[in-house]
């Protein structure tokens, strides 16, 4: 049983290797699309842009959130007065209106509703579709600006964060969102605008089956490290994700970009080897990951005989609904196909602990990479000290004010996570949501702020996250949790943009190889582990302990 | 150089400095001081509010018994790492005595015009011209303007040989303080009394104009950011124990309480590093001037450590100064030894180096005796117009002339002998070698040539060897045509060479280097080094050097010892890795006090029935006794641990020029995998010996 699970895990990764590393080819020509004849409509749309220093690309980027999230909320808000609402559903109170746009906007899809219940048709498509691409296209092209910045030599040009944008949506994301998009509907994903469907079932009750535009929905909502389901339970849904090869186009397409990044971040910067040396690091610690909640999940239960199959869809098994549940934890994706308060203790707390480690074993979209590069810059500062060398990095000089900035962007999430769990954990606003008492309540809390503000969006289950308190907390996590860190990165790279590059010598310490690696490896699981370490204590390891009847 | 360490490593902790730093390490707990070291002052504030629990406890009669060993243990932590800082700074108040010995309040002659009157040094400016002679201190830095003489710099040097001080040239500069053995100077003094050489010198070894270098800087974010996410993970942790005491249904604040979570802060926050920051400061300023380096700042000890690319000069450093016979070529039909003998009586008078260097080189060659000329010999010392030098006996009749080959060919030309043209192929080939040829010609006919050399200076080679391991590109700058430069760089083994250099082109080469982003080293002791030495990021200059390139330069190497670049080098680089090794094992300790502190706190969490303790009794893998000796062992160590690493901290990791990649993984698994390790280790350790105590 086991082989065969493994067999397809082994299988699916291997394919998105292979595919990733053609995308991070289509990616790279896309970002760097310059139209060959001016004035054409095409050399509009992609050509005419004025460079930008460090602090006009922020500014964009901060704008064009803000923006984003006016405008997405103010649709769900007044959605029962706007087309394609074949079920009347009326409009979002402002609270969740608020929360989801914020949650959209910023790639963490985060979903404290129920979307068939909740989101009409345009809603979904207008206003969440739009979104996932855009926020998608976001990640990416601050990556993108940071790389630049690597790569210049005492410029002040990062690009221009709209070309990119531009770029990014209509010559990368949407052409591949319509490729999936269509493998998907061949699988039999539903791709409608009809109202809900009535049938009886065999046990003779009436049941209503929502319908509506998913397959194109469900594309970008993977490819794009988004995770927003169509329907509230997400890709476990049967009419998101129904078959066998369904299940495996989807796992391919939420690591695909996630995966491609680091290359193409590696060609942007002029640093291939240390691009290729990234992505090995993310592997192995997906690697190790998966193993580990593998060997969680099949030794399963003491109290049970077998893998523990409550929660996960029968249809994939236990051990593909582990490796998504790696994967959209580590890719920052946050959608599931199986619940993951239903995994056991561990494997949960792997889940948790992925989110926690910075969401950069692969991560989002351009955001893993970011999120990684900070990691870098801390680490090749420690190493510099070690090999008696004033720390550079991809011949940049590492100073005060590069390492403040790093260390901002890496505690930035921890902050929002560790403050607002253990305010929700003592308070009544927050206990009242937790379904389960016990240390299992506690992983819950955890998990939701976790979710916000490391950008994933999936959700543990169990924690009633509809209420005002957790609407804005959690929108508060997830905004800070993604400019708090964007900001600091742009930064980063105006600074190192504006920096001359010293050439390597025998006593520069090479950033890519095994030891390079082997220490980046362990600055990030250093500080995700000392910052939580007490936390997840409590919380998964408790529990763990608790079922192993110690 | 190892002896001579060797001698100074005796006195690297006596007594009474031991003394002195505990003495200090009381004074430093006031505020003001702690303030300065923000990881610290988090442990002072813990110190204190442990402090006032104790106090309050003892108020209403509650048993202190834990709380009051826990809190000791916190005051004791911070006694400790104040006493490394006051040990370190104890060694450079030392040192910085011994140099205040020498620059006592003198009285010295000032001249004005052709009055002179006697002024306290104090009273000195600038630009005031005062006469030393022997057996007088000179008052201040200077240049010598008229005279010469032999002075005792001993007292900066620690060399007791007087060496000689003269106007004009590149040995004109004096330091105040040292002290006139022979013979009379007039010195133009060229620094204000409190800012001369040895002023500076003792302040930055006291530490009193010790500004933290860049690294520190950068290294301090980090450690502060690293205490501040300590510090809330923490605080949230009480909010997370609240909730799973009340699950677990057990009296809330039983587990987490504040004492405790206080000794869980104190022990993750990296009070190793933070304790031991400045002592490491410091101690790699007072370790330069061990090795006889003056060092004006400690941000150039540190950039040191990041030069790769050494400018040297040739004359001086790399050779000899002087040219020397190598060897004998005689033309066809002369023996060498005929050769030999006839340059062998040209020189026996001949008192120039070139001159002695081919005695020696025919006495050791043939073993002719050193007899002296007898009196029908006359000299013909070297002119201008004949450009060759010689003599003549008038008893045998032998005239015998050195000198370039043209010269030469002409005067066999006046003589009416018949020079061979094989003379002039030879000297093509020696001045190909980069050597210098000099042709000879006795009564009878032209002999050959002999070959001078620059001689590289023994051992160089391996010292460059040594410098390109440590990823150093050396550049050897001379006069020299380029085709004696070049083989000289061959032969000294530098990897690049500026051939027929200028003041100018030093310049340029150094700005060059530097556009590409290198880190230049400049070594230098003329004048006509100054420009340089103030353009390199690092320019020592030597103690034998003019006042102008020594202020010119950021260090001054008082055994004016050109190669000493590779210790200053490693001195900087040792600062850094001795930062980054106990960063790395601070950290490290972290995975053990977490396993120590964490079951200790939650044991009785989530307690099934009958069961002594709860779930997380489990984490407890070193099986420590109580709850109690478990929190204890780690703050003891902790604190313990600032102690044990105070000589490491005080010393330098060690450095091995074996590349980036190799040292990194040796520093890796001594200090981040010994790091883990070790406190598991202490920590079992302690708890054995508390627990048998009966302490905890």
């Amino acid at each position: 049983m086991l082989s065969g699970e493994l067999f397809w895990i082994c299988a699916l990764l291997l394919v998105a290797i292979l595919l990733a590393t053609i995308c991070a080819k289509w990616l790279v020509w896309a970002l760097s699309f310059t139209p060959k004849r001016p004035g054409s409509l095409i050399s509009r749309a992609f050509g005419d842009y004025e460079p930008m220093n460090w602090k006009t690309y922020l500014a964009s980027v901060l704008v064009f959130g803000f923006l984003g999230i006016i405008i997405l909320a103010t649709i769900l808000m007044t959605q029962g007065f706007l087309p394609l609402n074949p079920m009347n559903l009326p409009g979002v109170p402002f609270d969740l209106a608020l929360n989801t746009a914020v949650s959209f906007v910023t790639n963490t899809n985060w979903q404290a509703y129920s979307g068939e219940n909740t989101l009409s048709y345009f809603s979904q498509m207008v206003g969440l579709g739009t979104q996932n691409f855009l926020s998608a296209a976001t990640g990416i092209a601050v990556m993108a600006a940071l790389a630049r910045g690597i790569a210049n030599q005492q410029e002040r040009s990062l690009g221009n964060f709209w070309q990119d944008l531009a770029r990014l949506t209509f010559l990368f994301l949407l052409p591949l969102s319509i490729i999936v998009a269509v493998l998907l509907v061949s699988q039999g994903v539903i791709q409608n605008l009809s109202a809900y469907l009535t049938a009886t079932g065999i046990d003779r009750a009436t049941q209503i089956l929502p319908m509506g535009p998913a397959a194109s929905q469900i594309a970008i909502k993977q490819l794009g490290s988004n995770g927003g389901g169509f329907f509230g339970v997400n890709s476990a849904h049967p009419f998101e994700n129904p078959t066998f090869f369904s299940n495996a186009i989807q796992t391919i397409a939420i690591i695909l970009i996630p995966m491609a990044c680091p290359l193409v971040f590696g060609v942007l910067s002029g640093a291939r080897r240390h691009g290729r040396t990234l992505f090995r690091v993310m592997f192995v610690m997906l690697a190790v990951l998966l193993g580990l909640s593998l060997v969680a999940e099949f030794s399963g239960n003491p109290s049970l005989q077998s893998a523990i199959l409550e929660g996960k869809e029968m249809r994939f098994g236990a051990g593909l609904s582990v490796l998504w549940s790696v994967i959209t934890t580590a890719s920052s994706n946050g959608s599931v196909n199986a619940m993951i308060s239903s995994l056991s203790p561990l494997a949960g707390g792997i889940a948790l602990l992925n989110i926690m480690l910075g969401e950069v074993v692969f991560g989002g979209v351009g955001s893993g990479v970011y999120g990684m590069f900070l990691f870098a810059v801390l680490t090749v500062f420690i190493a510099g000290l070690m090999v008696g060398r004033s720390p550079e990095f991809l011949g940049k000089k590492i100073e005060a004010a590069e390492i403040k900035l790093a260390v901002i962007g890496v505690l930035i999430p921890s902050v929002l996570i560790l403050t607002f769990s253990a305010f929700a954990s003592v308070s009544k606003l927050g206990l009242n949501s937790v379904s389960h008492p016990g240390a299992h309540g506690l992983s819950e809390i955890l998990y939701a702020f976790s979710s916000a503000a490391g950008n994933n969006g999936s959700a543990f289950g169990g924690l009633n996250a509809n209420t005002k308190f957790y609407n804005y907390a959690l929108a508060f996590s997830m905004f800070v949790g993604r400019y708090g860190v964007i900001a600091p990165v742009i930064a980063l790279a105006g600074l190192l943009s504006c920096k001359r590059s010293v050439p390597s010598s025998a006593g520069t310490f090479p950033v890519s190889g095994v030891l390079f690696s082997t220490l980046l490896v362990g600055v990030v699981l250093i500080v995700g582990a000392l910052t939580f370490f007490p936390a997840l204590t409590l919380g998964p390891v408790a529990e763990h302990l608790m079922m192993l009847g110690k | 150089m190892s002896e001579k360490s060797e001698v100074k490593k005796s006195v690297t902790f006596t007594r009474e400095m031991c003394f002195q730093a505990i003495k200090q390490s009381f004074v430093k707990l006031l505020p003001q001081h702690q303030l300065k070291n923000p990881v610290m002052f988090v442990v002072l504030i813990g110190a204190v509010i442990c402090s006032t629990i104790v106090l309050h406890d003892v108020g209403v009669g509650a048993p202190i018994g834990f709380n009051l060993h826990l809190t000791i243990w916190l005051w004791i932590t911070i006694l400790f790492a104040n006493f490394a800082e006051s040990l370190a700074e104890g060694r450079g108040k030392a040192q910085a005595d011994s140099l205040r010995k020498t620059r006592r309040d003198v009285m010295s002659r000032r001249k004005r015009g052709s009055d002179i009157d006697v002024v306290p040094s104090k009273d000195l400016r600038t630009g005031d011209i005062v006469v030393c002679e022997a057996g007088e201190t000179i008052p201040l830095d200077g240049d010598v303007i008229e005279g010469v003489a032999s002075v005792d710099e001993s007292a900066i040097t620690g060399e007791s040989a007087p060496v000689i001080r003269e106007s004009g040239g590149d040995r004109c500069a004096v330091t105040g303080g040292t002290r006139v053995v022979s013979d009379r100077l007039i010195i133009r003094i060229t620094s204000e009394p409190g800012a001369a050489f040895l002023d500076r010198m003792i302040a930055m070894v006291e530490g009193a104009s010790r500004k933290p270098t860049p690294n520190e800087v950068a290294l301090g974010i980090l450690l502060v950011s690293l205490t501040a996410v300590f510090l809330l993970a923490v605080v949230t942790l009480k909010g997370f124990a609240i909730y799973s005491e009340r699950v677990s249904g057990i009296t809330e604040g039983s587990t987490a309480n504040i004492p405790m979570l206080v000794a869980l802060l104190v022990c993750l926050i990296p009070t190793t590093i933070g304790g031991l920051l400045s002592a490491i400061g410091i101690s790699g300023i007072d370790r330069l001037i061990r090795k006889n380096v003056l060092a004006t700042s400690g941000k150039a000890v540190e950039a040191a450590g990041d030069v790769d690319v050494l400018l040297l000069d040739k004359t001086g450093t790399i050779t000899h100064g002087n040219r020397q016979a190598a060897q004998f070529l005689p033309v066809t039909g002369v023996s060498e030894q005929d050769l030999a003998e006839a340059a062998w009586l040209a020189s026996l008078a001949d008192e120039t180096p070139e001159g002695r260097s081919i005695v020696l080189l025919a006495q050791d060659r043939f073993g002719f005796q050193g007899e002296v000329l007898s009196a029908h010999a006359k000299f013909v010392p070297f002119s201008a117009q004949t450009r060759m030098s010689g003599v003549d006996i008038s008893e045998s009749g032998q005239s015998v002339r050195k000198g370039a080959i043209e010269s030469i060919r002409a005067e066999a030309e006046r003589r009416g002998i018949h020079a061979s043209p094989e003379l002039i192929s030879l000297g093509d080939l020696v001045a190909k070698q980069g050597a210098t040829p000099l042709a000879v010609l006795n009564h009878e006919r032209v002999l050959g040539i002999i070959v001078l050399k620059d001689i590289v200076k023994e051992g160089i080679r391996e010292r460059f060897a040594h410098l390109r391991k440590m990823g150093i590109r050396t550049v050897m700058i001379t006069g020299d045509n380029p085709l004696t430069a070049a083989s000289i760089a061959a032969e000294a083994g530098v990897d690049d060479f500026v051939a027929e250099a200028t003041p100018e082109t030093k310049l340029k080469r150094i700005r060059m280097e530097q556009a590409e982003g290198h880190m230049v080293g400049m070594i230098g002791d003329g004048t006509n080094d100054a420009p340089a030495l103030a353009q390199a990021d690092i320019g020592v200059a030597m103690n034998t050097g003019t006042q102008a390139a020594r202020e010119a330069g950021n260090m001054v190497d008082l055994d004016s010892d050109p190669t000493k670049l590779i210790e200053i080098v490693e001195t900087g680089k040792q600062l850094l890795m001795t930062r980054g090794a106990l960063t790395t094992f601070s950290i490290a300790n972290d995975v053990a006090k977490y396993f120590a502190i964490i079951p200790a706190m939650f044991a009785a969490l989530y307690v099934s029935g009958s069961a002594k303790s709860g779930p997380l009794a489990t984490l407890n893998i070193m099986h420590l006794q109580s709850p109690q000796s478990a929190i204890l062992s780690a703050v003891i160590f902790n604190a313990g641990i600032i102690i044990v690493l105070i000589p490491l901290a005080l010393r330098g990791v060690k450095y091995r020029p074996v590349g980036a990649t190799a040292i990194l993984w040796r520093n890796l698994m001594i200090y981040g995998g010994g790091g883990v390790i070790a406190p598991f280790i202490g920590i079992k350790a302690i708890d054995i010996l508390l627990t048998s105590l009966k302490l905890a």
